[in-house]
């Protein structure tokens, strides 16, 4: 399943996507502790799989939860996708 | 007395060709939402009763109207009820639910009984969000995606406008599609912005199917952003409020280029029939282990 946590507003699209069915192969949820605004957790989705998923909390502000690794200049690669070793979470933005 | 041009009719229903004493299994789904809420009861997977009603402030409160609503003149009680599954904006808070699960997930396996296994593509229209998902024959969820930043585009927003215009909601799509040459849309971002636009095209003397027009199209074009992110599948269906605007639905039909199906089901009660199903499956389970 592919899970976008975000939004749209007026300056873009804001969207968090995790593929569940990468993502629950994964044993240790590097992606978790790698973010350094906790912007991520594990949860047990509908069909009773442990999958990462943006937290409720972030979800409507999310531009914002990820703008320190975002700086306007000079940045590459983001610490939540690095270290996701199944390619599972992706930003839109 | 005030005319409220945005209320809906709230009524229940139940099937009397269908005994629920003989049935093996009797689930229930509640779907507590921002806007209105369902309870829809099923006998060994076939829909045997619901209500469709309001939310009022209190959603423990709303959960219990709409369940004992659904059960009026059934001959049946909330203890009859086997396992019963909550969802919506109000899921964890249904008293009587064995368990709280997504709308997107229930909206999507309601969408495959209303609609039936073709579906791919369901774009539930709520009262203040909107939700694009993709499912498999099943109805299990394959992708999906959310835009609750804003009510533009829901039908909080539709009901704003109907009260403005003092058009009753059931009326707003017909007489939206009553108009020679399309009108630019108002604004789409957000539902104040367009109460005000749509008070300043009055001003201007635009008559009223002219700005519900504008505003339906509003509405269909922001939702079109929303479907090609995650793109549109064929078999593709509308469940929630705004699937029984023609208004909307037209507008937006024509901006996809895909038709959408046709139900004579009650699209608001989708996600409430999705959990009712799970329901029925949750107790299944637990009985077989």
């Amino acid at each position: 399943m592919l899970a976008n946590y975000g939004y749209t507003d007026g300056s873009g699209d804001y969207f968090i996507t995790v593929d569940t069915d990468h993502c629950v192969e994964c044993a240790d949820r590097p992606c978790v502790p790698a973010c350094p605004a906790a912007v991520l957790e594990i949860i047990e989705d509908d069909y009773g799989d442990e999958v990462c998923a943006v937290v409720e909390a972030h979800r409507k502000q999310i531009k914002y939860s990820c703008a320190p690794c975002k700086p306007a200049t000079g940045w590459t690669t983001l610490p939540c996708t690095e270290a996701c070793p199944h390619g599972a979470l992706t930003h839109s933005w | 007395m005030t005319v409220e041009f945005w209320r809906w009719k709230e009524y229940n229903w139940h099937d009397p060709e269908i005994d629920p004493r003989d049935a093996e299994v009797l689930s229930s789904g509640v779907d507590v939402g921002s806007v209105s809420s369902q309870a829809v009861v099923m006998a060994d997977g076939k829909l045997f009763a619901f209500s469709n009603m309001r939310t009022g402030s209190d959603s423990p409160e709303s959960a219990n109207k709409a369940m004992t609503w659904a059960l009026e003149d059934t001959d049946l009680s909330l203890d009859d009820i086997d396992f019963t599954v909550g969802t919506g904006y109000g899921r964890v808070n249904v008293p009587f639910a064995g368990k709280a699960i997504t709308e997107i997930a229930c909206h999507a396996r309601g969408a495959n009984f209303l609609y039936g296994p073709s579906v791919r593509t369901v774009l539930d229209m709520g009262g203040q969000d909107c939700k694009a998902i993709h499912c498999d024959e099943k109805g299990k969820v394959t992708a999906f995606l959310m835009n609750d930043k804003c009510a533009a585009g829901t039908g909080r927003g539709m009901e704003v406008m109907a009260d403005l215009l003092s058009v009753p909601i059931e009326e707003v799509g017909e007489m939206s599609l009553d108009v020679e040459e399309e009108p630019p849309p108002v604004s789409s971002t957000c539902v104040v912005f367009a109460k005000s636009e749509a008070s300043a095209l009055l001003r201007q003397g635009w008559p009223k199917n002219r700005v519900l027009a504008a505003y339906c199209s509003a509405m269909a074009h922001r939702v079109t952003s929303l479907l090609e992110r995650i793109g549109v599948e064929k078999e593709f269906a509308i469940t929630g409020g705004i699937a029984k605007n023609p208004g909307v639905v037209k507008r937006l039909e024509e901006e996809l280029g895909v038709e959408g199906l046709k139900t004579e089901a009650d699209t608001q009660i989708a996600g409430a029939v999705g959990a009712a199903l799970f329901a029925r499956a949750l107790h299944l389970k637990a009985k077989k282990a």
